[in-house]
């Protein structure tokens, strides 16, 4: 008989266990994996204490006044730190995309738009490839404590991020135009601004706005290493265990999500 | 044995899908259902597989009101009643061996089934009802990987496997070209015979329904036109039974939804 | 064409102008950046000492052991998240009735807006200082965004093969397991891979409230100027989420593709 009596992938599924089994129980030592912990009184007293002053969330004016303030900050951040990323993304996403080029048109090689080419792109994986935490970090250190630390981080990593999607767009729009004008002689502004902006600009815009909608998220975490708005509000709410501050602050966090998603479905249907 | 007794089924708009049927049917007789779409052949069947309530009227499974059972009971019946569809229900990703083994899950318990899941547990049974349909070599191939013939002969496997006491087929080989529509018809009758057990399909093949079945009922918009023994329908009945309807024509198979390989992007990634 | 609307473009273009103006007169950046002019010299010298990463045999030694920590913190936090996704995503899907469908929604939507960042700080109270609490971090986030995806694939998920198990009399457990389990296994896998190599990134990062990881010694180095250090760890960073990558990506050929 030609198909044996026994399940072939037996075999695979066993070894796929053992090697599982294998690599997951030292890597749960590592984690230092150990529900026990949850359940010492002592870290749940701490816990639940913090927890329990959660309520009521803080109301008084002083704070709320602060909670505006950096309420402001944030969406400030965000603002800048995509304007600026822009004006990093759209030079960097220019210089890589390979249907601007005109090389590709007459198929004669162009080694010094080629070399510039890869260069742009090895910028854009370095500049997104690092977090912009991590980025948040760095520049605390250079600017200190404060916004122009979140600004400059969303800056890089958000550049490095908007430049690699507008050039998938411009890569992945409709490029007849292009090409005709490129094939007439026009330079590569001219074909960028005549033959693929008209094209592409509704996806570049609608995607612009998407990622400032993420920026709003990322400025608050930025915010716990230090690069102000509400983040740097809610560590010290939570360093100092003050349950209704914290409660209050992420409330707020909640709400500015949810707004700055409406914000950005409604400026994205306009564009539409 | 199968009794109806003046059942209808009703839509929420108050048409009615079958209208005052009464009908028996003896264990061992092998049934063919004929009749012009939307005649009501896969509402009866439903009715008759405990899978749906008669809006009125009364339904006996060897004696036994399926609607009056316990779930635990219900379920027990169920095991006993094979079903086939039109298109074989069986995810693409699921291996041969285990889309037949399923066909016990009635009659298993939870730990067999899992255990089944790690190791198939029975898999001489399975070869056993794949060999005579010619399958045996592709037991343990992945679904996606056979033909829609080949598929709808794994289903027919499944429902040997189950070895139930009734067969219900809902259009079982309609959307198979002919020559193997006629091997799956005659696979089903011979089962039903060999073992003494009911069959009783639905049928766009007139030619299948007089050659293979016992008996034909033809239906038509909820009631039966006529019910004789295979041998003695004549051409007259058949005629009366498709005038000024549509012939069925090609049947719209639910889509298989192919799982993308790369999910797409999530917020804010 | 679309028909251009030139008016209604100019005000939206001024709208969003002017919010840019006014957040940088806001954040007052043009002075904070002017009185950096200072700290130009000071950046300058930052980057160049950036610029030598450490790679000492016994620091090198450090930063393997803090690579496996991160990669142990990533793995077993996106597992976690996966069976807790399961979880409530058969509950969100509306298998168990209406009241159910709400709740695990509600507890689902509540794990996904809270950051990763804001669950840790909370997880290092549980289970203290270390490892352990980045894992419940990563978990507890994950497991909302996994388990919404978790559940649309549920509802998306052909019904014909359950319900035709219900019908030949299978109990409920095993008409979903040989039923719909396999139509879905493959994007869930799918989904939990690409978490990963998000939650790899994470987890280097979680570290700087004090969970653990790269991102402990990261900010530990940051804190004490130690910049070579430092350039070290971010590289390190980049590694390990490039082959994490790579592993995910053999993975979903092996697993999903396949």
């Amino acid at each position: 008989m030609s198909v044996s009596q026994h399940d072939p992938a037996a075999r695979g599924r066993a070894t796929a266990l053992v090697v599982a089994v294998c690599v997951l129980w030292p890597l749960l030592q590592v984690a230092q994996f150990d529900l026990a912990v949850l359940f010492d009184t002592g870290n749940l007293a701490t816990l639940g204490g913090f927890l329990g002053t959660f309520l009521p969330p803080a109301t008084d004016a002083d704070f709320l006044g602060y909670l505006a303030s950096a309420t402001l900050d944030t969406l400030a951040i965000a603002t800048i730190g995509i304007a600026l990323a822009m004006l990093i993304a759209v030079p960097l996403a220019l210089l890589s995309t390979r249907s601007l080029s005109i090389g590709r048109l007459d198929g004669r090689l162009r080694p010094v738009s080629e070399a510039i080419r890869v260069l742009a792109r090895a910028l854009t994986l370095v500049l997104r490839g690092v977090p912009e935490l991590v980025w948040a970090l760095v520049f605390v250190r250079i600017f200190g404590l404060g916004p122009a630390a979140g600004v400059a981080a969303l800056a890089i990593t958000y550049g490095g991020m908007l430049a690699k999607v507008y050039s998938e767009i411009l890569e992945s729009s409709d490029l007849s135009p292009t090409r005709a004008l490129l094939a007439a002689g026009s330079g590569r502004l001219v074909a960028l601004g005549y033959g693929l902006l008209p094209v592409a600009s509704d996806e570049l815009v609608s995607y612009t706005v998407y990622r400032w909608e993420c920026a709003v998220r990322a400025s608050v975490v930025m915010g716990f290493v230090g690069a102000g708005g509400l983040g740097q509000l809610m560590d010290q709410s939570m360093k100092m265990l003050n349950g209704g501050e914290a409660c209050s602050i992420l409330i707020t966090f909640l709400l500015l999500v949810m707004a700055a998603d409406a914000l950005s479905a409604w400026l994205r249907r306009q564009v539409r | 044995m199968i009794s109806l007794a003046a059942l209808s089924v009703a839509y929420a708009d108050g048409r009615r899908a079958l209208d005052d049927l009464d009908l028996s049917i003896a264990p061992g007789e092998r049934v063919a259902l004929i009749g012009p779409s939307g005649a009501g052949k896969t509402t009866l069947l439903r009715v008759i597989g405990a899978s749906l309530r008669p809006t009125t009227g009364a339904v006996r499974l060897d004696g036994v009101d399926p609607w009056s059972l316990s779930g635990r009971q219900l379920k027990g019946l169920r095991a006993r009643i094979g079903k086939m569809h039109q298109a074989p229900p069986i995810p693409p990703r699921q291996r041969v061996i285990t889309a037949v083994l399923a066909g016990r899950l009635g009659q298993w318990p939870l730990w067999r089934a899992v255990a089944s899941l790690v190791y198939p547990l029975d898999i001489a049974g399975a070869r056993a009802v794949l060999e005579p349909l010619g399958l045996a070599e592709r037991l343990f191939d992945r679904c996606d990987q056979l033909s829609g013939g080949q598929l709808q002969r794994v289903a027919l496997a499944r429902l040997f496997y189950q070895q139930p006491e009734i067969v219900l087929a809902d259009e079982p080989v309609s959307a198979l070209d002919p020559a193997l529509a006629r091997s799956v018809a005659v696979a089903l009758n011979e089962d039903a015979k060999r073992r003494g057990v009911t069959l009783i399909a639905s049928l766009h093949a007139v030619d299948l329904a007089l050659s293979e079945f016992s008996r034909v009922i033809g239906l038509r918009e909820g009631r039966i036109v006529f019910d004789r023994p295979a041998a003695q329908v004549l051409t007259a009945d058949i005629d009366a039974l498709y005038a000024g309807a549509p012939h069925a024509g090609a049947h719209d198979t639910p889509d298989q939804r192919v799982p993308s390989a790369r999910p797409r992007l999530t917020r804010c990634a | 064409m679309r028909p251009v609307m030139p008016r209604r473009r100019l005000m939206l273009t001024a709208l969003v102008l002017t919010a840019v103006a006014a957040s940088v007169w806001r954040l007052d950046l043009i002075s904070a950046f002017a009185e950096g002019q200072d700290s130009l010299g000071e950046l300058l010298g930052f980057l160049q000492r950036f610029a030598a990463p450490d790679t000492s045999p016994a620091f090198l030694a450090k930063v393997g052991q803090g690579a496996i920590e991160t990669l142990a913190i990533s793995l077993i936090g996106t597992l976690l998240a996966v069976l807790g996704g399961v979880a409530l995503a058969l509950p969100a899907s509306g298998r168990f009735g209406r009241l159910s469908q709400i709740v695990s929604r509600f507890i689902l939507n509540l794990l996904r807006s809270v950051p990763e960042l804001v669950w840790a700080t909370l997880t290092v109270l549980a289970a203290g200082l270390g490892p352990f609490a980045g894992t419940l971090a990563l978990a507890l986030h994950t497991t909302g965004v996994l388990g919404r995806l978790y559940a649309e694939a549920l509802e998306n998920a052909p019904p014909a093969p359950e319900a035709a198990l219900r019908g030949a009399g299978s109990g409920a457990a095993a008409a979903f397991l040989y039923g719909t389990l396999p139509a879905v296994a493959p994007q869930w896998v799918a989904y939990g891979l690409y978490r990963w190599e998000m939650n790899i990134r994470m987890a280097a990062i979680l570290g700087f409230v004090g969970a653990g990881g790269l991102g402990a010694q990261l900010y530990y180095a940051l804190s004490l100027f130690h910049e070579a250090q430092a350039a070290t760890l971010i590289v390190a960073m980049l590694l390990l989420s490039l082959a994490v990558d790579a592993l995910s990506g053999w993975l979903r050929r092996r697993l999903v593709v396949a």
